[in-house]
């Protein structure tokens, strides 16, 4: 696998496809975690990707901001109707908090306060699939096409 | 500051604990110790449910209040000690110890003692009154022993057709003694219902079974030729043969101290008080049923607490008086509801009665008026007493609307709902006021009956008022807003045991399934609440492994890594034990797997063994090597059995009358993996002394000389509870059949993670009802409930051995996808008394900034 080979690219920050694994590694309505090169330096970061049941892919942080572990790919999948949408949601498996799988925002959060100073909402990535292969959209890497 | 001054409480009941629980709640600033000297040799116990003890409750649960009161520095319980004399001049008393405690205020809190009509043989073995703790435990041992030597039925006559009187008929009827009811007046509880009501009660009783004579007076008891009671004699010349005679005609106040010490007594016995609880001596107080308050005794709990908060509050200055009685009652009767309230022979000038009667139905129900016909003055309820709780506390009120509405059966238009004052009182055994419920609720983040009992006191003593605390809660908490529903979320409107039902009948098989029939709507995609709850009930109506298919999308990730999450997000590892029997060489292959992977090892309160800080991607070869060795899954993650905890036994005890580890590990192995609404526990105790601690278990199995005894609905935890007796005395084959039935009753209508103690107090019936469910088979599901456990038994498989066999299953057991192999960098761990625990948030940055701080990657020595 290629993935950890990024190089530093230049100024503005840009968007790469990244390939990270087929869509048939996922099981429908559970999440993975993988390790993507991401920003500047390309640090590793851990990405909770999510099948859904019509088989889309959403990806959002598996740092779990209000229990500082990285376990978001581990939560129960599924949904919660806000106004008129069926929007996808993760459960933390930690504490209970649910989170929009599309926007990654904080939809409950059970009572809880994120750890210092952490932003209860998630960061997210895009996703397509490609030919039956997952792809993460990430910043300054090496490979593939921005969109 | 001045040394305490030194209150001596003479009496060890229920106002005695309230006086000193309102002193000590009150006086902060510590102005008076107090010293209670009880005549009984244990702490002060709810009087009022001594009926329960035949229900399987024990002395320990009848004990009131919190236990720390007790252990308080200025507070000092002498117990089984009773009190001789005292001497007002000297301002001291003496006990029979011979102790002599010096006061600056007494207070008689000595209660009552059961009067014993004068006849013939009232002495002879077998009459008993029925008053204290040990009073009932020997009524029940006399009755067992007759059973054990009788052929026929034991045979009871209780003297007395009073509130006691009628719950002793209970309690004999209760142990399995066939019993009647004597009463000298026209009617039964004649101090509380009109001859009406009576009369209706009379159809009740004899309707379980209880027999009732009335203007029977009793003249003299025989002695049976073989020795001990034999017959009962009434005045007019009628015999009744009798086994054992509970005399219930009544109490009389213990004012023999007051008496010698030269205090005033009242007419019919009793230290006269006045308004504050004051003797004619201004040192010496009376509270409960020995004080004669406004010309009487009163026999009841709430004027008792009410004298005790008085004198309480007087003592530290305050200028309380008492407000009258409420002399409210209600007969804690299984089957039969009675209740009586206020003024209810309508003895208040121009009092109206409005009467409704149904002798068909066995109800009978009468409210009594002021002469406008709006104001409530009393009433007297027999056969349907649910109206009760919420008209009680409109005493002295105007009723809204049409009065005869609240005595019409629910369905016919019923009684409208009332909507309380704040300053209505809802508890009157704790004076806890309507206002104050509705505090706990909307100011105190009280949102279940629990808390607001544990908030309030409201519905600690006696329970009656429960279910209006419950609709006051209810009402409250939907004015905030917050949903009372027993929908399990916003995907099923249904609640857990309606889903279970619906699952089962319809044979659904997969979440799809379910919630495109039984869901809001069919695209919802379930939730944290809802999928691991469908994902019990598949276990249990259609068994499969865990991972299989889309099951395994429904499990929390416990259950998806069959493993214990921990706060760093690495996991934990339990292999069962069964029993908590395990070889040498199991531990040795245990101890080798922690050692190989650096776990850290702790043994668990279910005599197992946990292994700490495994990673994701390391479960499958540590479970590979626990499977090699022998070991298979220990359901440590699951909502399922837990573990089945047992003492040594008679193999090795000296003391042990049963093999209790043989029995533990066949329990453990008939229902390892059985899904349920929350984990359960069990436990296994050898003999009486209870070393496996059973009772703290949702099924405790204790052994007796004939077989074993069942309990159930124990737990630890937050709201800790000891299990009560289900069945006595069982075969190891009909044990088995009780416990498998119980399981699967509670594993079909519990609510989500409600644990078996709260479910015995909300499912139907209470403790009896799941009794006559599962030994009775009351709704003919027996055959049914042992058939699922047949199939559970039958198709059980260790889910840890069937996934390392699939590697489609293995699959999900990877740290990252594409990086199979990479550990989570994230985890560090420091060493701490020689084994490994997560570093703190601290203690990373620490060393991620470059300081001397010794912390590892979860990369300890491995070896595969």
């Amino acid at each position: 696998m290629t993935l950890l080979d990024a190089t530093p690219a230049a100024a503005a920050p840009r968007r790469t496809w990244l390939p990270v694994c087929r869509l048939d590694d996922l099981a429908r309505e559970r999440g993975v975690a993988a390790l993507v090169p991401d920003g500047p330096d390309g640090r590793l970061e851990q990405v909770a990707l999510f099948r859904l049941v019509d088989d889309r892919v959403l990806a959002v942080q598996q740092h779990d901001p209000f229990s500082d572990a990285h376990v978001l790919a581990r939560g129960i999948v599924g949904s919660r109707q806000v106004g008129a949408d069926e929007v996808p949601t993760v459960a933390s498996p930690m504490y209970k908090q649910v989170f929009d799988l599309r926007t990654g925002a904080c939809l409950d959060p059970a009572g809880k306060q994120p750890v210092a100073g952490l932003p209860a909402d998630l960061r997210t990535w895009p996703v397509r699939v490609v030919a039956g292969a997952v792809e993460v959209a990430v910043q300054d890497a090496a490979a593939g096409d921005a969109p | 500051m001045d040394a305490p001054r030194h209150l001596v409480v003479v009496g060890g009941g229920m106002v005695a604990q309230r006086l000193v629980e309102a002193l000590r709640d009150r006086d902060t600033a510590g102005t008076w110790r107090v010293t209670v000297l009880a005549e009984e040799p244990r702490r002060p116990y709810d009087r009022v449910a001594l009926t329960s003890f035949f229900a399987g409750r024990t002395p320990e649960d009848l004990a009131l209040g919190d236990a720390s009161l007790w252990d308080d520095p200025l507070v000092t319980l002498v117990r089984g000690d009773a009190v001789t004399a005292v001497d007002r001049a000297a301002r001291t008393v003496t006990a029979a110890s011979g102790r002599t405690y010096g006061y600056d205020h007494l207070v008689l809190a000595t209660g009552s003692y059961a009067w014993v009509p004068p006849m013939e043989g009232a002495d002879l073995p077998g009459v008993f009154v029925y008053r204290t703790l040990d009073d009932v435990a020997a009524l029940r041992g006399y009755v067992q022993g007759l059973q054990a030597e009788r052929a026929h039925p034991v045979r009871g006559v209780v003297l007395g057709g009073g509130l006691l009187g009628l719950e002793a008929a209970g309690a004999l009827d209760a142990l399995g003694a066939r019993s009647t009811v004597l009463q000298v007046d026209t009617h039964l509880m004649s101090a509380q219902v009109d001859l009406g009501g009576g009369e209706a009660l009379r159809r009740l009783i004899n309707r379980i079974g209880i027999g009732v004579r009335t203007q029977a007076m009793t003249t003299r008891v025989h002695e049976h030729r073989r020795g001990g009671v034999g017959r009962v004699e009434l005045a007019d010349g009628t015999r009744l043969d009798a086994d054992v005679v509970v005399v219930a005609a009544g109490v009389r106040p213990r004012d023999e101290l007051a008496r010698a010490a030269g205090l005033a007594v009242g007419p019919r016995g009793g230290v006269v008080v006045d308004d504050t609880c004051l003797s004619d001596d201004p040192d010496v107080s009376a509270v409960g049923e020995v004080a004669c308050i406004r010309g009487a005794c009163i026999g009841l709990v709430a004027p008792g607490y009410t004298m005790a908060e008085i004198t309480a509050d007087r003592l530290l200055g305050g200028t309380a008086t008492f407000p009258g009685a409420d002399t409210a009652t209600k007969l804690k009767l299984a089957g039969v509801d009675v209740a009586s309230f206020g003024d209810a022979f309508a003895r208040t000038p121009g009092a109206l009665e409005i009467v409704w009667a149904d002798p068909v139905a066995g109800v009978y129900k009468k409210l009594v008026l002021s002469d406008d016909a709006r104001t409530l003055l009393g009433g007297v309820l027999v056969g349907d007493a649910s109206a009760y709780a919420s008209l009680r506390p409109m005493l002295g009120r105007e009723l809204p609307g049409d009065p005869s509405a609240f005595l019409l059966p629910a369905g016919t238009g019923g009684a409208p709902d009332l909507e309380l004052p704040d300053d209505a009182g809802v508890c009157s055994c704790n004076n806890v006021t309507a206002g104050a419920v509705r505090h706990a609720v909307t100011d105190e983040g009280c949102h279940d009956l629990g808390a607001v009992k544990a908030c309030t006191r409201a519905g600690t003593s006696c329970g009656s008022c429960l279910p209006l605390v419950k609709k006051l809660m209810a009402t409250e908490l939907e004015t905030l807003g917050v949903t009372v529903s027993t929908a399990l979320c916003e995907h099923f409107a249904l609640s857990r045991a309606q889903l279970y039902d619906a699952v089962r009948v319809a044979g659904s098989r997969t979440f799809t399934e379910v919630v495109e029939r039984f869901g809001t709507r069919a695209a919802g995609r379930g939730c944290d609440i809802c999928k691991p709850a469908v994902a019990s009930i598949l276990a249990t109506t259609a068994p499969g492994h865990v991972l299989d298919g889309e099951r395994a999308a429904l499990q929390d990730t416990n259950d998806h890594v069959m493993a214990n999450l921990q706060k760093d997000g690495s996991y934990s590892v339990v292999p069962r034990i069964p029993g908590g029997e395990v070889t040498p060489e199991g531990l040795i292959a245990i101890g080798a797997v922690a050692k190989d992977y650096g776990l850290y090892t702790k043994i668990t309160g279910g005599q197992r063994i946990d292994l700490f800080g495994a990673r994701i991607d390391q479960l499958p070869h540590i479970w590979q090597r626990l499977v090699d060795a022998g070991f298979e899954s220990g359901h440590a993650y699951g909502k399922s059995l837990r573990t089945v905890k047992s003492c040594v036994g008679s193999t090795w005890c000296r003391f042990g009358v049963q093999d209790s580890v043989a029995l533990a590990v066949l329990l453990e192995l008939r229902y390892r993996g059985l899904r349920s609404p929350h984990k359960i526990k069990l436990g296994v105790s050898g003999c009486a002394r209870e070393c496996a601690e059973a009772r703290g278990k949702d099924v405790g199995v204790i052994a007796t000389d004939k077989g074993w005894n069942v309990y159930v609905g124990g737990n630890g935890g937050f709201t800790p509870r000891h299990a009560r007796l289900l069945a006595e005395d069982l075969d190891t084959e009909t044990l088995i059949r009780t416990i498998d039935r119980f399981l699967l009753y509670y594993v079909r209508t519990a609510d989500r993670l409600q644990r078996t103690a709260p479910w015995i107090e909300e499912v139907e019936g209470g403790l009896d009802g799941v009794r006559a469910v599962v030994i009775d088979d009351a709704l003919g599901i027996c055959a049914d409930l042992d058939a699922q456990m047949a199939q559970h038994v039958d198709e059980y498989e260790d889910e840890w051995r069937a996934t390392l066999d699939d590697p489609e299953k293995l699959r999900r057991f990877a740290s990252f996808v594409n990086a199979p192999d990479v550990p989570d960098p994230s985890l560090a761990y420091v060493p701490e008394r020689g084994q490994a625990r997560p570093a703190t948030a601290a203690e990373r940055a620490a060393a991620a900034s470059g300081a001397p701080v010794l912390v590892a990657g979860s990369t300890l020595e491995v070896r595969s």
